[in-house]
């Protein structure tokens, strides 16, 4: 793990300026932020539709200082994969002049993934296109206003599920598992050292790589802007959240998340819950509902990391 | 068993081959760097032959994805074109229509990509025939349309596009369009053209700058697609694409001239090809492969007599307006005949529609009569090819239109329905 010092010292350079117009709080800005410090500038990004599209910038203001393509709602997999294929037949034909060293990022929120994207990503997977893929995650539509969206938790109110969501969040890193990809994380704006750990490594496989980060979203969930880091942190502490890295099949709890492997040492999920607007109509049932899907996530986990242990 | 062959220069040599093996002979010859496909019939052995072409080492350094969609055919092909290679794909009707969000998304974006359409219908009910509906329906998206008559054409038509849509005051895209089947599955002899002369006709491959305007660099950050308020410049981006596409008709009759002087083939001039017109009083446009038939339709009523003549429509958009007026003005009566529909238009065919629509306040008035055939991959046998201009013929005669029109157009080949 590498320290605070080191980081920054590393990465003092910034990518995604000041000047965006991002909410303040915003999960997303603190993500694209640290990712872009991990991998530097020798990368380009596609962004399908999604609150990204909108904050880097009104034309013609931009706030990337590097490649930055905006795309089409259900089209940021295959984009990229576009992309990545031209840089390999820049390489072939400009050998040596680092386009076969260029990193294919796509920046896409829970909607662009999880639902309208996940058939082009679910392609780029089986193919193993050499793309980073990062679902930004604020579980909801929030870039048109809070509607659901499959990634929205049990029991959420968004403006599409006025008395709370009927159906469990989907599991996007598990289908992503399922494709055998070389690499996929989770991760959180609270844990930025591990946030920017990760990138660095995705960076240097070669394949289709996949990180999933929680990125709370002040307007969209309910609570105040200077809590963004705090949510994230409940998010883990409660167990809600689990920070693990599947590195060739093999997956491992990452440190943030270690200490919750014991449920005696997680925070009651009434206090992540309570903090946030979105839950305000949580019953006690669906509250035992939503802690018996953290329950089972880490049931499975542990038996999994278990099973490859022996 | 496909052999491995190492970059063998191409030599000019005349194969027999389907309009679709033409089509990715015309892609190899264009050395285009970047191609991705979905299947779907009848466009399958295009994207079978590129396999082998590229596995098969014969197009080094080409890049080949195949995708699992067309919206993601055109998304990767717009991403790969964004960052600076040439690219093609090829698709046919079901799969035009999924790629519709990203058609509208590669012209906005102006980027050279050339995309073959082995034409058919649209379901339901399935239809995989040829019909130029599929194509029309991308009409309004700012892409070029060319339509094609012969298994040579396709092959010369990807050429000359590539010429045109890299052209720097262009950069847009461009369909070449032939009937299904009929072309596609067909063969014929077509002449591969000598790679070196190939090379010497088209612009040379976009360096590592990429396009100008247009690029993907870490060295000059550029953000394609912002979101831009009404106040921003977009009405003016959607009028430079219609400003450009109208100064396109020049650019792409001087690479039909040019294409000529490279290769001895001509095309008329680029965006009509007469036929017989010189002297006719009777005309009839006509487009895909329909033309073709109808030069010898053409010809046996001349042997007959009569003074007919024929225009094959080569690109629709841009729309050869100017061509057209003087067209109309040679003929009394002029035939237009559509293989594709649109619904609810004032004549049913799309460019029976727009034919009447430029003749409007020209003093041109000269008949003219909307026709339809071959809807769905009907067939239309040379006998009727004849009668179509002998309807002509007989509406110059008595003045009078026929009586079996169907809200003004002629549906011909039509079965009886309730």
């Amino acid at each position: 793990m590498v320290t605070i010092k080191e980081t920054l010292n590393e990465a003092c350079e910034e990518y995604f300026l000041p000047g965006n117009s991002c909410c303040a709080g915003c999960g997303l800005e603190i993500a694209l932020r640290w990712a872009m410090k991990a991998l530097g500038p020798k990368t380009a990004l596609v962004t399908p539709a999604s609150c990204l599209n909108v904050v880097i910038g009104l034309w013609p203001k931009t706030a990337p200082n590097f490649p930055f393509i905006n795309m089409a709602f259900a089209a940021g997999a295959s984009a990229a994969t576009g992309v990545d294929a031209a840089f390999k037949a820049k390489a072939y034909r400009f050998p040596n002049q680092g386009w076969d060293k260029m990193t294919t990022l796509v920046f896409a929120g829970d909607g662009g993934t999880t639902d309208i994207g996940i058939q082009a990503l679910s392609g780029a997977a089986e193919r193993n296109s050499n793309i980073l893929y990062v679902c930004y995650d604020n579980e909801a539509y929030m870039n048109t206003g809070i509607q659901r969206s499959s990634s929205t938790p049990h029991s959420a109110i968004t403006t599409t599920t006025p008395f709370g969501k009927q159906r469990y969040k989907k599991n996007l890193p598990r289908i992503m598992e399922a494709h055998e990809i070389p690499y996929i994380a989770t991760c959180s704006v609270s844990e930025p050292l591990d946030l920017y750990e990760k990138f660095k490594k995705a960076k240097d496989i070669e394949g289709c790589k996949y990180i999933h980060i929680l990125a709370p979203c002040p307007p969209g969930w309910g609570y105040g802007a200077e809590d963004t880091i705090e949510m994230a942190r409940l998010a883990i502490k409660s167990g809600l959240w689990i920070l693990y890295e599947v590195e060739n099949g093999v997956k491992t709890i990452s440190k943030a998340s270690k200490k919750y492997v014991d449920p005696s040492k997680r925070i009651p999920l009434i206090e992540y819950l309570s903090k946030q607007k979105r839950f305000r109509t949580v019953s006690e049932q669906q509250l035992i509902k939503l802690q018996e899907g953290i329950d089972k996530s880490w049931k499975v986990i542990l038996s999994e990391i278990e099973a490859q242990e022996k | 068993m496909i052999s491995k062959t190492n970059n063998i220069i191409q030599k000019r040599e005349t194969k027999i081959i389907k309009g679709n093996v033409a089509a990715a002979y015309a892609a190899k010859s264009a050395r285009v760097q970047m191609i991705s496909a979905y299947p779907i019939t009848p466009q399958t052995t295009v994207v079978e032959k590129l396999s082998e072409f590229v596995d098969g080492g014969e197009m080094p350094g080409t890049q080949y994805i195949k995708v699992e969609s067309e919206h993601s055919v055109m998304a990767s092909v717009i991403g790969a074109s964004i960052a600076g290679t040439r690219t093609f794909t090829a698709t046919s009707g079901q799969g035009l229509f999924y790629m519709n969000e990203m058609i509208h998304w590669a012209a906005g974006t102006r980027l050279p990509i050339v995309t073959a359409i082995a034409s058919r219908g649209a379901a339901p009910p399935w239809n995989i025939w040829a019909d130029f509906s599929d194509v029309i329906n991308a009409r309004d998206t700012g892409w070029m349309s060319a339509f094609c008559a012969t298994h040579q054409e396709i092959y010369d038509e990807i050429l000359m596009s590539y010429k045109v849509c890299e052209d720097y005051d262009v950069l847009l895209p461009k369909f070449v369009a032939y009937g299904g089947f009929i072309l596609s599955h067909t063969s014929k002899p077509v002449i591969i053209e000598d790679q070196d002369l190939v090379d010497q006709y088209l612009p040379p491959l976009p360096d590592e700058k990429g396009w100008p305007q247009i690029f993907l660099d870490p060295e000059r950050p550029m953000m394609h697609g912002n979101l831009i308020m009404p106040s921003g410049f977009y009405s003016e981006f959607r009028m430079k694409i219609q400003d450009t596409l109208m100064k396109t008709k020049d650019k792409i009759k001087i690479a039909s001239k040019e294409f000529e002087k490279t290769f001895g083939r001509s095309y008329g001039n680029g965006l009509i090809e007469e036929f017989n017109m010189d002297d006719a009083d009777v005309g009839i446009i006509i487009y895909g492969d329909l033309a073709l038939q109808m030069e010898q339709a053409v010809e046996e009523l001349r042997e007959e007599g009569y003074k007919v003549g024929m225009v094959k429509l080569r690109h629709y958009r841009p729309f050869p307006t100017e061509d057209i007026r003087k067209i109309a003005k040679k003929v009394e009566v002029l035939g237009v005949m559509d293989r594709a529909t649109a619904f609810g238009s004032p004549t049913g065919g799309p460019v029976s529609g727009d034919v009447l629509s430029c003749l409007y306040d020209t003093g041109i008035t000269t008949k003219v009569l909307p026709m339809m055939a071959g809807i769905g991959g009907r067939e239309v046998t040379l006998v009727q090819q004849k009668e179509e201009l002998k309807t002509l013929i007989k509406i110059k005669e008595t003045g009078e239109l026929p009586n079996n029109l169907i809200h003004g157009t002629l549906w011909d080949g039509i079965l009886e329905v309730k």
